[in-house]
């Protein structure tokens, strides 16, 4: 039996940053949001740039004050017990924000200490993280010496000093190489598999479909959809994807031959500059039919849909920032 | 781990902190940077016109002797100062060191309170090296110049929580321009060089309204034995200054850190 347990509860929750400057306008970062993510739970924010999910995020980790709405995290109101709540959570910033006047060791000996942890559970606590984020070795190096990965690494590990139950991370792998992305999914992994909660943001669809159980689609401060990520997918898009090129310009003209608007549901015709996106649940199929059609693409590619078409469907294609 | 939360919002771990960073350099060294400046003026000043003036009329002490509990002053300032202002900037808008400190249980009283800590401790590493400055120069007039150093602490209390409270509101490096603006016209006006009898009745109204005089006023009677009930008014004045200021920084950083 799964016994459920939330350790984050909100509803109608927001976020409005008074205007710059005199004369100028609110701005709403989070427009009335619900969530709820059960304890042990790997879930994920997604969304374009704007979208509220670092405002939110803070929220989350009990920092910046909710305009309105209702917020428990770990059962508690973060308003009236910040620091009760804080002192339960781990949180991976989006910029590295290292202490880069000390070493790799210092830095996490030094975090232990605002946790009010003792000297000794500090000492211990982190030659434990050393070994968790592979970092042993590099111990006593200063901080700026650390390649982006490891950066990376030192920052989960010092958000792991005070043994979190719930860990926040926003934009985990942004900017690292492939191979330090898959050993950051990897430490991820393993901390999900010792029941640590983790709600992370990202702009990477492989990441979310890897690491999240469920996830919210964030656009314009509102929650667009939520789900697993096979759930978003069967939700909003077909099973495979078809992608035709054609020379430049006729797109348009083979959407119509194609007959976009009589396809059946849920089939859809996509236009993009440079393709063309035939959703489809069996894409051989759609492929036959283009050809049967008279249809003599450059190029014909069937692949499985993903939370990208997903997103994109959901958020636009136009860039919002 | 059940973390009991730190006391005080942490202010104490922030000073550990800093101690920490800083442990490459001794104190001494420290306060070797800190003194060398007012060190230069006291020779330029103090020895070389103070040869010209001799006697300070109505104090009947030699001139470097006169001037060099103001230095005393203005060195703790200054090293409150860096601490709270360039220093402070640069790990809120380079290092982000205050935005990783707040999601800890660690608080913004905390942090702000720390910081100004911080900037008192060395403004006491400063006043204590610069005593040593003045008894090598042989200008100590009396015993009681010992309590200078304590009476630094209000100094790096109200300077440094005045200059945490601005730093809040920087916008870049260039904006500290406007601190020179404001001290440079402090350091040489407020009494450092002469006393303040010298001006008309109207300006000395206005001098006696700024913290440097009265963190002069009280280093100085201290340094010269001149024990007289205006160095406690003195005191106050530096207290409420700081206390006034420290509490418009907090709000200010609790702003910059948590909106």
């Amino acid at each position: 039996m799964v016994v459920l347990n939330a350790v984050i509860e909100a509803a109608g929750l927001e976020k409005t940053y008074p205007a710059r400057d005199r004369g100028g306008t609110p701005f709403r970062a989070v427009a009335g949001i619900g969530l709820r993510v059960e304890r042990g739970e790997a879930f994920g924010f997604l969304g374009p740039n704007g979208a509220g999910k670092s405002s939110t995020m803070r929220m989350l980790g009990g920092v910046s004050a909710p305009t309105a709405g209702t917020l428990r995290i770990l059962g508690l109101d973060p308003a009236a017990h910040g620091r009760r709540v804080r002192a339960r959570l781990g949180v991976v910033p989006q910029d590295d924000s290292l202490d880069v006047h000390l070493t790799v060791r210092e830095n996490l000996l030094v975090y232990g200490r605002y946790f009010g942890l003792s000297r000794k559970a500090v000492r211990e606590r982190a030659g434990e993280l050393l070994e968790f984020a592979r970092l042993t070795e590099k111990a006593d190096e200063r901080v700026e010496h650390l390649s982006g990965g490891m950066r990376r690494r030192l920052t989960i590990a010092r958000a792991l000093i005070n043994d979190p139950e719930i860990l926040l991370l926003d934009e985990p792998t942004t900017g690292l190489d492939p191979q330090a992305r898959h050993v950051l999914w990897d430490r991820l992994f393993r901390l999900k598999q010792d029941g640590v909660t983790l709600i992370l943001t990202t702009h990477y669809m492989d990441e979310a479909e890897q690491l999240c159980d469920r996830l919210v689609i964030m656009d314009k401060g509102l929650i667009a959809d939520e789900g697993s990520p096979r759930e978003l997918i069967e939700r909003h898009i077909t099973r495979e994807v078809l992608e035709l090129r054609f020379p430049p310009g006729e797109h348009e003209q083979v959407a119509v031959k194609l007959g976009r608007d009589g396809l059946p549901e849920p089939e859809r015709l996509e236009v993009l500059p440079d393709r063309l996106l035939w959703y489809a649940e069996d894409g051989e199929t759609a492929l036959a039919r283009a050809t049967a059609a008279g249809v003599q693409p450059i190029t014909a590619l069937v692949r499985r849909a993903t939370l990208e078409d997903v997103f994109l469907r959901l958020t636009g294609r136009s860039l919002t920032d | 781990m059940t973390p009991t939360l730190p006391r005080a919002g942490g202010a104490h771990l922030l000073v550990v902190r800093n101690l920490w960073v800083h442990k490459g350099g001794s104190p001494w060294t420290m306060a070797l940077f800190s003194v060398f400046e007012p060190v230069l003026y006291l020779l330029a000043i103090g020895v070389g016109i103070g040869g010209l003036v001799g006697q300070v009329p109505g104090v009947e002490v030699p001139y470097a002797a006169y001037i060099a509990p103001a230095l005393l002053a203005t060195a703790v300032m200054n090293s409150a100062l860096e601490e709270t202002g360039q220093s402070a900037y640069a790990k809120l808008a380079f290092d982000r060191f205050y935005h990783s400190l707040i999601v800890t249980p660690m608080t913004v009283g905390g942090v702000v309170a720390g910081e100004v800590l911080w900037g008192m401790l060395r403004g006491l590493i400063t006043g204590a090296g610069f005593l040593v400055v003045i008894a090598a120069f042989g200008l100590v007039q009396s015993p009681w110049i010992l309590l200078a150093v304590p009476a630094g602490l209000l100094i790096g209390f109200a300077f440094g929580a005045a200059s945490l409270a601005a730093t809040g509101y920087m916008r870049g490096w260039h904006d500290f321009q406007y601190v020179q603006l404001v001290m440079l016209p402090m350091f040489l006006f407020a009494t450092t060089f002469y006393p303040v009898t010298v001006y008309p009745p109207v300006i000395r109204v206005l001098v006696e309204t700024l913290p440097l005089y009265h963190a002069i006023e009280l280093v100085r009677g201290l340094a010269l034995g001149r024990l007289a009930p205006g160095l406690l008014l003195n005191a106050a004045y530096l207290i409420v200054f700081g206390a006034l200021f420290l509490v418009w920084a907090r709000r200010r950083w609790a702003w910059l850190l948590a909106s």
